[in-house]
């Protein structure tokens, strides 16, 4: 939950997340354990066209909501069924509460519902004079506790089995031993005797199938098919957005669910029901079955052309799965109910931009929630639209608005980079690194050593190490990006190298800037849409075959982002398709289009480990080309078992949260250690700069290096220049 | 067209890596027999019902006390097979309960009910349980034995669709897909079986109808 007034409050709630060992080693083993299961379950089957099916079904689901439920409601109520409309989760409240009255009920049993938590039923029940049981074992433990879930699935994964030995101790009056298998036994006959007491229950649903009027649910434990059956009363709670058309909708969506949300070919228990069934708790065995929708939202959310894909969540919890930060700080912070990327989102629409301020800041925009999301979510750009909508709501703060200013005039922005190079040297001592660093300025960044800015960017140097070659075989633009021109202006050279031996005429437009990521990221989407169409001007496609740039964020962001900015703007896209199309990252090119090999390289005897950078491997669908090129080079390829994870620094990310990335930079280079490699490669400079900085830090003997440096270490000693142009 | 055996073989593969227990009968009365070898080896080694044997609040400890006992239910198996099905416990000092499964929700030793389709894909079992005794047979019994007729397995679930949607339409219906034990790993990440339902589930696919 979040409660924290400010950002400062939430980054201390952040640290005392850290210090949780337990926490952190549960969700590291989980993070490690999730995605072999993952792979088994959808083993032998195309996971991209099933969640392709589950985006389309339920985007169409959520574009017929209103028919979807007016269907549903005529074939239950035919059935038997109440069914109940909410607008709001006070109403939803007062709805469940006014049936427990007319019931008679006192003492309630629930089944897992996310909803349920969403409007914080138990609560209002409670307030009620109603005795709630949760009878998951998760959310009993954690409601015991009176805490919220820290997972969507696993809501107890935060605790360890000594403290629920504590927990059950207390709740039995007996000593517990803390074994599992016994805790587990211990709980399925203290909720037995729940069962039979209670006189009202309430579950969650998966799918309202509106053909039918049937319920779906998907349970492991088999309490909710107790839940529904034991009491003479059972209420439904379900959101708007599990609505689906047909049976075979919830059967598909079914095939994806719970493979990826616990890597489970199907749940021990999928339960399917139809109107009330007969009951031998009452007299006269009918059974009083309420379905009860929560729009709080919804319907409105069904009609944002940006945000409406965010109903297609069917709530596997996967997005917080892969997260490096969820790893890091656990559910309770990130997230107030929904936890995860998607409750990064959601938590803006259903509780308001007071819960979501602080949270949509702490996002790497890695990517894997995107890769992994069993419906196709574009997670990492809705929660940077969540932030810039905050930011439009509540003005932009000054530091998004300075950047703002200097960065749309190329010259304001390369002029204070060039000052500020003259007035870093008092705290380099001449090294490549800020020894000193000025606490005002980057005090967050304490964990590794910061690059300082190069001598002479690469835009000056440019006029003295452009080649030129003859008969080229393609024409291309370097695209720099700010740190490789300003900070690391020795990759683009190696590149040149690289590339004019092999027959590449090489141009460098000079008006080139900012790519406009950074800004995209602070929520300055105009500014970032601005340097977009500078960008276009600076570098026409039509001059050249290719756009080549070894900054994978760039990269990505010149590919897919940059259309998107123009488009939203208006602005003719037939030149921003074709600079779009023609843009490629440095390993692409020199694998796929120059097809490096073997032959090019003189084979060294260094092993070489590899990161893949978030924006290449997620961003661009980047793998292979790498790893062909390490194999090329002659050098002894080490893969790192999670080489695509993110390195933790996600640019400014790093500045705001240093304490987290700090976390993700020590795990990942343990993880490169493991491969005893002496070299670390990656594709972008912001890894390098982050890894090199870890690595400097920690005082670790692995060198980092960008691949275009390393490519042309390896490169054979050519022909001379004129043997060249011969 | 897959194969038969194929079907069958599948079928019990993915049935086994979710921990059910599979076997083959050629008879009802096999698995008649199949089921009281189940309940009396059980008696055995368990004599109380799980979590009994823990320290327990007061009410809850009440309620084993009142179901002790060893017991087998046989909702929705017929006259003749109920019939068969008592002679053969009558040997072995097993109670068949014949008044409803509500006056046992402390729970019964076995639970032994037909199985309306099978789906290889998953090791599914789903069993139509409209009625209320069906339904808490395969809920409150420490050991499910479910009886499916090899015939009656498919492919996925698509492949009863056409069923399950009449059925749907014929209301109430309560339907349950069936796949393995009971479980959770909501402690520690740990897999533990049966925490509300069966803490076993043994298939029986028998060959005649």
């Amino acid at each position: 939950m979040q409660e924290a007034r400010n950002l400062r409050e939430y980054k201390d709630e952040v640290r005392e997340a850290l210090d949780n060992e337990f926490q952190r080693e549960a969700l590291d083993k989980f993070a490690l354990a999730y995605p072999v299961g993952r792979q088994n379950a959808f083993a032998g089957l195309e996971i991209d066209t099933l969640v392709d099916e589950v985006a389309r079904r339920k985007d169409f689901a959520v574009a017929h909501m209103e028919e979807l439920y007016q269907e549903f409601k005529s074939k239950a109520e035919a059935a038997g069924v109440h069914v109940h409309l909410a607008r709001t989760a006070k109403e939803a409240n007062d709805i469940i509460a006014d049936i427990a009255r007319s019931a008679g009920a006192r003492n309630i049993i629930k089944s897992k519902s996310m909803t349920a938590e969403e409007i914080l039923l138990n609560h209002h029940l409670e307030a009620e004079g109603f005795q709630v049981t949760e009878t998951d074992l998760g959310e009993w433990i954690i409601q015991l506790r009176h805490e919220g879930p820290s997972h969507m699935v696993m809501p107890a994964i935060h605790l360890s089995r000594y403290q629920v030995a504590d927990l059950f101790s207390d709740v039995t009056g007996k000593t517990q031993d803390a074994e599992i298998e016994r805790l587990v036994k211990v709980a399925r006959r203290e909720l037995r005797q729940k069962f039979v007491e209670a006189d009202l229950g309430v579950s969650g649903a998966n799918f309202a199938v509106a053909e039918t009027g049937t319920i779906g649910m998907t349970t492991n434990e088999g309490n909710a098919r107790l839940v529904a059956t034991l009491p003479r009363t059972h209420v439904v709670l379900a959101g708007l957005e599990k609505l689906v058309p047909k049976l075979h909708d919830a059967l598909s969506i079914n095939r994806v669910l719970p493979k990826n949300a616990t890597g489970q070919a199907i749940t021990s228990y999928v339960t399917w029901i139809t109107g009330p069934v007969e009951c031998g708790a009452t007299p006269d065995r009918k059974k009083e079955l309420h379905v009860v929708f929560l729009d709080n939202g919804r319907s409105r959310l069904a009609r944002d052309p940006v945000f409406s894909q965010v109903l297609r969540c069917i709530r596997c919890g996967a997005c917080a799965n892969v997260c490096p930060v969820y790893r890091m700080v656990g559910g309770h912070r990130y997230g107030h109910i929904y936890i995860g990327a998607i409750g990064l989102i959601v938590t803006y629409f259903f509780h308001g931009r007071e819960k979501a301020r602080n949270l949509v800041m702490n996002c790497l925009n890695c990517g894997a929630c995107k890769a992994v999301c069993a419906a196709g979510i574009d997670l990492p750009r809705l929660i940077k639209e969540v932030h810039t909508r905050i930011q439009d709501e509540e003005g932009h703060p000054l530091k998004g608005r300075l950047a703002g200013i200097a960065m749309k005039n190329r010259k304001l922005f390369h002029g204070l980079l060039t000052s500020l190079r003259r007035a870093q040297r008092p705290v380099t001592g001449g090294t490549q690194f800020m020894r000193h660093l000025p606490m005002v300025l980057f005090g967050a960044y304490e964990y590794m050593a910061l690059p300082a800015l190069a001598e002479r960017p690469f835009r000056e140097l440019w006029p003295t190490i452009h080649t030129r070659v003859e008969h080229p075989r393609f024409r291309v633009a370097l695209f720099a990006g700010c740190l490789e021109d300003f900070v690391y202006p020795q990759h683009l050279i190696a590149a040149v190298r690289l590339f004019s031996r092999h027959g590449v005429d090489v141009h460098f437009p000079l008006h080139q800037t900012c790519c406009g990521l950074p800004l995209d990221m602070m929520g300055e989407k105009e500014t970032a849409r601005e340097l977009a169409e500078q960008n276009l001007e600076a570098a026409d496609p039509a001059n050249y075959d290719y756009i080549v740039t070894l900054c994978a964020s760039c990269a990505s962001h010149l590919k897919n982002g940059v259309p998107r900015l123009l488009q939203m703007a208006g602005s003719p896209s037939a030149k921003a398709r074709e600079f779009s199309e023609k843009i490629l990252p440095f390993s692409s090119f020199a694998a796929d289009v120059l097809k490096l090999g073997p032959d090019d390289f003189s084979p060294s005897n260094r092993k070489v480990t590899y990161h893949a950078s978030c924006h290449l491997c997620r961003g661009l669908g980047v793998r292979k080309a790498p790893h062909e090129l390490i194999r090329a080079s002659g050098s002894d390829f080490g893969q790192a078992s999670e080489e695509e994870t993110c390195c933790g620094f996600g640019g400014t990310y790093a500045s705001n949260f240093p304490q987290i990335s700090e976390r993700i930079l020590k795990r990942k280079l343990a993880d490169f250690q493991q491969t005893g490699a002496d070299l670390l490669v990656t594709e972008c400079p912001g890894c390098v700069l982050h890894l090199k900085g870890g690595v400097t830090r920690q005082g670790m003997s692995m060198e980092v290096e960008h691949l275009a440096e390393h490519l042309a270490d390896q490169m054979k000693p050519g022909p001379t220049r004129e043997k060249e142009l011969r | 067209m897959t194969n038969r055996k194929d079907l069958e073989t599948r079928f019990e593969e993915k049935a086994r890596n979710v921990s059910a227990f599979v076997s083959r009968v050629d008879t009802l009365a096999q698995a008649l027999d199949y089921t009281v070898d189940v309940c009396v080896r059980k008696e055995a080694c368990r004599l109380l019902l799980a979590g009994c044997e823990e320290p327990l609040s007061g009410g809850a400890e009440g309620l084993c006390d009142a179901g002790r006992g060893k017991t087998v239910a046989a909702p929705g198996l017929g006259a003749e097979a109920t019939r068969l099905l008592g002679r053969r416990i009558a040997r072995e000092d097993v109670v068949l309960v014949e008044d409803t499964l509500r006056n046992h929700l402390a729970g019964i030793d076995v639970g032994i009910t037909l199985v309306d389709f099978g789906i290889a894909e998953t090791g599914t079992l789903v069993i139509d349980s409209s009625d209320e005794e069906i339904r808490l047979a395969s809920m409150i019994s420490e050991i499910h034995v479910a009886l499916l007729p090899v015939s009656k397995i498919r492919e996925t679930a698509y492949d009863v669709e056409k069923e399950l949607v009449q059925d749907m339409r014929r209301p109430p219906n309560f339907t349950a897909f069936i796949t393995g034990a009971s479980r959770t790993a909501d402690i520690e990440r740990v897999l533990a079986l049966g925490v509300h339902g069966p803490l076993e589930l043994h298939i029986l696919l028998m060959e005649e109808d």
